[in-house]
């Protein structure tokens, strides 16, 4: 797995350009006040917007690699998350054995009928937890999470951090996780050797500006 | 049989019922009146000019100004498929995509028409290349038309689903492939229920003109079958191409989804 490297990236609107680097295994939180370009960051560096700079995975460039291949690597988790098929199964991708998904899916409190429940009956929550599964079911070497618990109880929040927090040790991903939930972020930065940046200033900063 | 030749007097009684419906139109506060009687006027105009620019066309065999003609109609093709599109592509596109789709297709079936299955000498034969040419233009343009719409609005609506399959490794075609191959189908359509139903609800509107002009029935059946069968295909490619490129033109190099690419 590999380090991501932002260099004067400068997403559409919102930030001015960014210099950011994210090793393998780290996990670094983000917050800001709504409206500040954190989601408009994450999807500059997923290439899903036009934006100015570059984006290195390790020693490969965005540019240099075809558009789908980043994207399957640098894994985005949209805030809102889109579904296209019928059932939840048509999401995952269906080379990977059922067994596979099964404990992932057991950790974010869901069985392996899931995979055959309609679209239209998920909650926001399970939709969230889902796009989760579906997401690290690509096995993505970096993950860029808008607000992956926002909509959750706490079990389920526990249980969403910890399947974030394993995927990271396991894989040795790098991790940049959008939060405005003060308490998770006093957690993870004291527990899980977190390192958190906010946005002040159209900047990424260390220290809340005055 | 003879052609039995109308005269203004027969066409102003045929006009007469569309007053006829304008003042019903006015009197029921239908509201349409004003267009309906625009739309007839210009109708009347259109085409009696076009009858009188075809009788001299008729008489030459002048390359240049049947090309001249035929890039007049290609043109306001484009246009008219440019204006039945809620969501237009921004710049040329808007008016590029249809007219090129309508040239590749309605122009090559029909020179293939005239050259290999009608066999008119020389090909380009006014009387037989610009009714064709009408035909195939004014049915492929509403395929393409349906088409290119469909392919916009869905896309437009569709964005979260197609980003989420982008972000999940999705090359753009594969992420737009149902949006696409719904556009092409809504495109189809028209054409094939008009051959499934050809002769059985009415007769088609050609093959009315010649029995009217007094050929016998199963010749005008022949060419309507021609005529069928070319729109038919003339459709398929026209609509074919339109989403191809139009579907394109939704993503950029990078194959994000550019919606800022409508308007």
């Amino acid at each position: 797995m590999a380090r991501l490297a932002l260099r004067a990236l400068r997403p559409r609107h919102g930030l001015a350009a960014v210099d950011l680097d994210i090793d393998a295994g780290e996990l670094l939180l983000l917050s800001g006040p709504s409206g500040a370009g954190k989601s408009v960051l994450l999807r500059a560096i997923a290439d899903l917007d036009p934006h100015q700079g570059q984006v290195w995975l390790g020693e490969r460039a965005a540019s240099a690699m075809a558009p789908a291949e980043w994207r399957r690597r640098v894994g985005l988790l949209m805030a809102e998350s889109g579904w296209w098929g019928a059932t939840v199964g048509d999401h995952f991708p269906a080379a990977l054995h059922a067994d596979l998904h099964a404990e992932r899916l057991s950790a974010l409190g869901f069985g392996l009928e899931v995979l055959d429940w309609s679209v239209a009956r998920l909650s926001t929550g399970e939709r969230q937890r889902l796009a989760l599964a579906r997401l690290l079911a690509r096995q993505p070497e970096v993950l860029l999470l808008d607000e992956p618990t926002a909509n959750l109880d706490s079990s389920n929040r526990a249980r969403v951090e910890q399947v974030i927090l394993d995927y990271r040790q396991q894989h040795q991903a790098a991790v940049l996780w959008v939060s405005h939930d003060d308490a998770q972020r006093q957690r993870l930065v004291a527990q899980h050797q977190a390192r958190a940046l906010l946005i002040c200033e159209r900047a990424l900063v260390a220290e809340p500006c005055s | 049989m003879q052609l039995i030749v109308l005269t203004p007097w027969d066409l102003t009684l045929a006009a007469l019922l569309v007053l006829l419906l304008a003042a019903l139109s006015w009197r029921l506060h239908l509201g349409i009146e004003r267009r309906l009687l625009l739309a007839a006027v210009r109708s009347s105009v259109q085409l009696i000019v076009v009858g009188l620019v075809l009788g001299s066309l008729f008489a030459t065999t002048d390359l240049r100004l049947i090309g001249l003609l035929a890039l007049l109609m290609l043109s306001v093709a484009g246009w008219e498929v440019r204006a039945r599109q809620k969501r237009r592509y921004r710049g040329l596109w808007s008016y590029g995509i249809g007219a090129v789709s309508m040239f590749l297709s309605s122009f090559s079936i029909t020179v293939l028409a005239l050259t290999v299955i009608i066999r008119v000498d020389p090909w380009y034969q006014p009387q037989y290349l610009i009714p064709l040419l009408g035909m195939l233009l004014g049915n492929t343009m509403t395929g393409v038309a349906v088409a290119l719409d469909n392919l916009t609005r869905q896309a437009s609506d569709a964005r979260a689903m197609i980003e989420a399959q982008l972000l999940l490794g999705a090359r753009w075609d594969e992420a737009i492939g149902e949006i696409r191959r719904d556009a092409l189908r809504s495109g189809l359509i028209p054409i094939v229920n008009a051959m499934s139903t050809a002769g059985l609800v009415s007769l088609p509107g050609m093959m009315t003109g010649q029995i009217l002009a007094g050929s016998p029935p199963l010749e005008a059946a022949k060419y309507q079958l021609l005529i069928m069968f070319l729109i038919a295909s003339g459709t398929g490619l026209g609509s074919l191409s339109a989403v191809w490129i139009g579907s394109r033109r939704l993503f950029d190099e990078r194959e994000r989804l550019r919606l800022d690419r409508l308007k």
